[in-house]
């Protein structure tokens, strides 16, 4: 049942912008789209193999700011007279960059904290994004500081026999994202149901015998690390490129915390469960916002999150399986009402 | 490093462990041959697990070392330990309870058909013909190793679901997933009753008939006497008697040890069928 979820939300994504011409609305699928790569990116680590990363955001900011900085160019000095001077380059380049630095941004942070692992991820990750985001405020000279890199120029893809196509508008900007999203979500899907994914599972459900399986675990923790990270990248670059301004606030902790709301609250380990969350607590603030007041709609929010989670303590998603589950197994009881009347009488001819 | 002497598959050499002031094994030495069923007894807390640990990788030993087909396991991990071959059961947490049967073992064969070539990893992310074909022999082999325990009607349960006898039988099934040499087996008959035990008793010969060394800690007296080639007896963390069963059984210090009890029974069942 809860196959259908990516399919139906395939379907009503792609031919839900020809409908719709509130650039608003546009805009708020557009974020939520990116904020839900970044909950898949995280659900691949969060859910998949049980270690969190609490510092997440880090890889989305980290993307978003090697991509405008590949594409406006930049020219610093560094210490022992050297000096660095790039002209800007195409946008796709910046693109491939953002995932590619992520990737090893991920890597390092998974080779460094997952032989530890647990809890100890979770601080590596929360620092490691705290340090960024202080290079990102101080390092004035490179990212321009508070003072937010401007003017950052928009995706440029190359379009067969149109030739290079600037994403000027907010229905390209969605249909880029919407793209995205689908490659990520296919990503995981293989990935997960590949021998890769086995010792993912094997590794989150009981470590021990996973290790006398001959399941190396640092390395499988840390290239799902890798991939993650260079997802939220994607999704970092992705913003960039449409808001055409980013600060040091990309780093912001609360982003963090959106993608694991999205994540918790769609069901961790799932493949739809981020895409049912994000799209939730995406849309979330969009659907309030013409019906209350400010202060009201966060109380809102907040209620609706925790009623969820009370009600459906393993997400959404397993939420529905559970209740697929029951209805097929009512079903099949109601098929053989006198199942268990002929057994009976079987036995005592 | 090559010091395997005969065709001895392992070697314990003077292996001691301590844990703080408290000695869990002190000074054990003995080989296993190749093919052979080798059983480790000796009362609760003699030091069979511990020893079982330290010749998996999951403790290192404070004095003396293991051999493994010549190599030396000090420095190696538990997950490698299993890539050269030498796989184990666990006493209690031995299934991935959350899944099924047949996805517990495709988990064990995680590394069936290891390929590290380029073309391997686009396999993995892409449906091309080779990943179906590379699939479908994971899957088969599979339903084969599930078919040889017995559980091919359980295939499709959760593994949590099942009665404790047939969870031993899955973590069996895992550590033949592994494709090993040698067997390290702490206590596979615990919670099975006695007709499962023969059935379990019938798999370990027949596997140890493909050529894969048994070395099995257990408490069930009557199936250590009946499945053992050789016994290897511990008590208070160390090696008090090595031998065939017959010697094992009428041994003075091992009666004294350990079996008194289930010694004195074995007889009286003997006297009994006789």
């Amino acid at each position: 049942m809860t196959r259908f979820i990516a399919p139906l939300f395939l379907v009503v994504f792609a031919l839900l912008p020809l409908g719709l011409t509130d650039p608003y609305l546009l805009n708020a699928l557009i974020i939520t789209g990116i904020l839900t790569i970044c909950a898949m990116s995280l659900n691949l680590l969060l859910g998949f193999t049980g270690q969190l990363s609490l510092g997440h955001v880090a890889f989305f900011g980290i993307g978003a700011y090697v991509s405008a900085l590949t594409a406006l160019g930049f020219d610093v000095s560094l210490p022992f007279g050297l000096r660095v001077t790039h002209e800007g380059g195409a946008p796709l380049l910046g693109f491939l960059l953002a995932i590619l630095i992520t990737g090893l941004a991920g890597y390092l942070i998974g080779r460094l904290s997952f032989r530890v692992r647990g809890a100890y991820f979770v601080i590596v990750t929360i620092s490691f994004a705290e340090v960024v985001r202080l290079v990102a405020l101080n390092w004035v000279e490179l990212t321009q500081g508070p003072l937010a890199l401007t003017a950052i120029p928009n995706m440029v893809l190359p379009v067969p026999g149109l030739g290079d196509v600037a994403l000027r508008s907010k229905m390209q900007n969605y249909y880029l994202v919407l793209a995205v999203a689908v490659a990520s979500y296919l990503l995981i899907a293989r990935l997960v149901a590949s021998r890769f994914g086995r010792a993912m599972r094997g590794l989150k459900e009981n470590e021990s015998l996973a290790l006398s399986l001959g399941i190396n675990a640092t390395r499988t923790l840390t290239v799902a690390a890798t991939i993650s990270a260079a997802m939220a990248g994607a999704a970092g670059s992705l913003y960039a490129h449409y808001i055409r301004i980013i600060d040091p606030d990309v780093f912001l902790f609360s982003y963090t915390v959106t993608m694991v709301i999205m994540v918790v609250s769609g069901g961790k380990g799932t493949l739809a469960g981020p895409l049912v969350g994000g799209i939730l607590f995406g849309l979330l603030p969009v659907a309030l916002r013409p019906v209350m007041a400010p202060e009201a709609q966060w109380i809102v929010y907040g209620a609706i999150l925790i009623a969820i989670l009370f009600l459906m303590p393993r997400g959404i998603v397993p939420a529905l399986e559970g209740l697929g589950e029951r209805i097929a197994a009512r079903r099949k009881a109601g098929d053989k009402p006198t199942d268990v009347m002929p057994a009976k009488m079987g036995a005592n001819p | 490093m090559s010091t395997t002497r005969g065709n001895a598959i392992l070697n314990v050499e003077h292996v001691g462990m301590k844990f703080g002031g408290l000695t869990a094994i002190a000074d054990l030495h003995f080989d296993v041959q190749e093919s052979e069923i080798l059983s480790l007894i000796g009362p609760n807390g003699a030091g069979k697990t511990t020893a079982f640990n330290i010749m998996t990788g999951f403790l290192k030993p404070t004095q003396g070392r293991v051999l493994f087909r010549g190599r030396d396991l000090s420095q190696t991990r538990p997950n490698e330990i299993a890539r050269l071959g030498l796989a184990r059961t666990f006493q209690r947490t031995s299934v991935f309870a959350d899944d099924t049967v047949r996805d517990n073992v495709l988990i064990g064969l995680h590394r069936h058909g290891d390929d590290t070539r380029a073309a391997a990893l686009l396999d993995r992310l892409f449906p091309t013909p080779a990943a179906r074909r590379a699939e479908n022999a994971v899957r088969e082999r599979a339903d084969a190793i599930i078919d040889m325990v017995g559980l091919t009607a359980r295939a499709g349960d959760k593994a949590g679901s099942l009665s404790y006898g047939e969870q031993r039988l899955v973590g069996f099934a895992l550590a033949l997933a592994v494709e090993p040499k040698m067997l390290l087996l702490d206590e596979p008959v615990s919670g099975m009753n006695a007709s499962e035990t023969q059935g379990f008793v019938r798999l370990i010969r027949k596997v140890r008939d493909e050529g894969v060394t048994i070395l099995l800690v257990e408490h069930d007296m009557p199936m250590v006497m009946e499945v053992s080639d050789r016994i290897v007896c511990l008590n208070y963390g160390r090696l008090i008697a090595e031998g065939p069963p017959e010697a094992i059984r009428t041994d003075p210090k091992v009666i004294e040890a350990y079996l008194g009890k289930s010694a004195a029974k074995l007889e009286q069942r003997e006297v009994a069928h006789a």
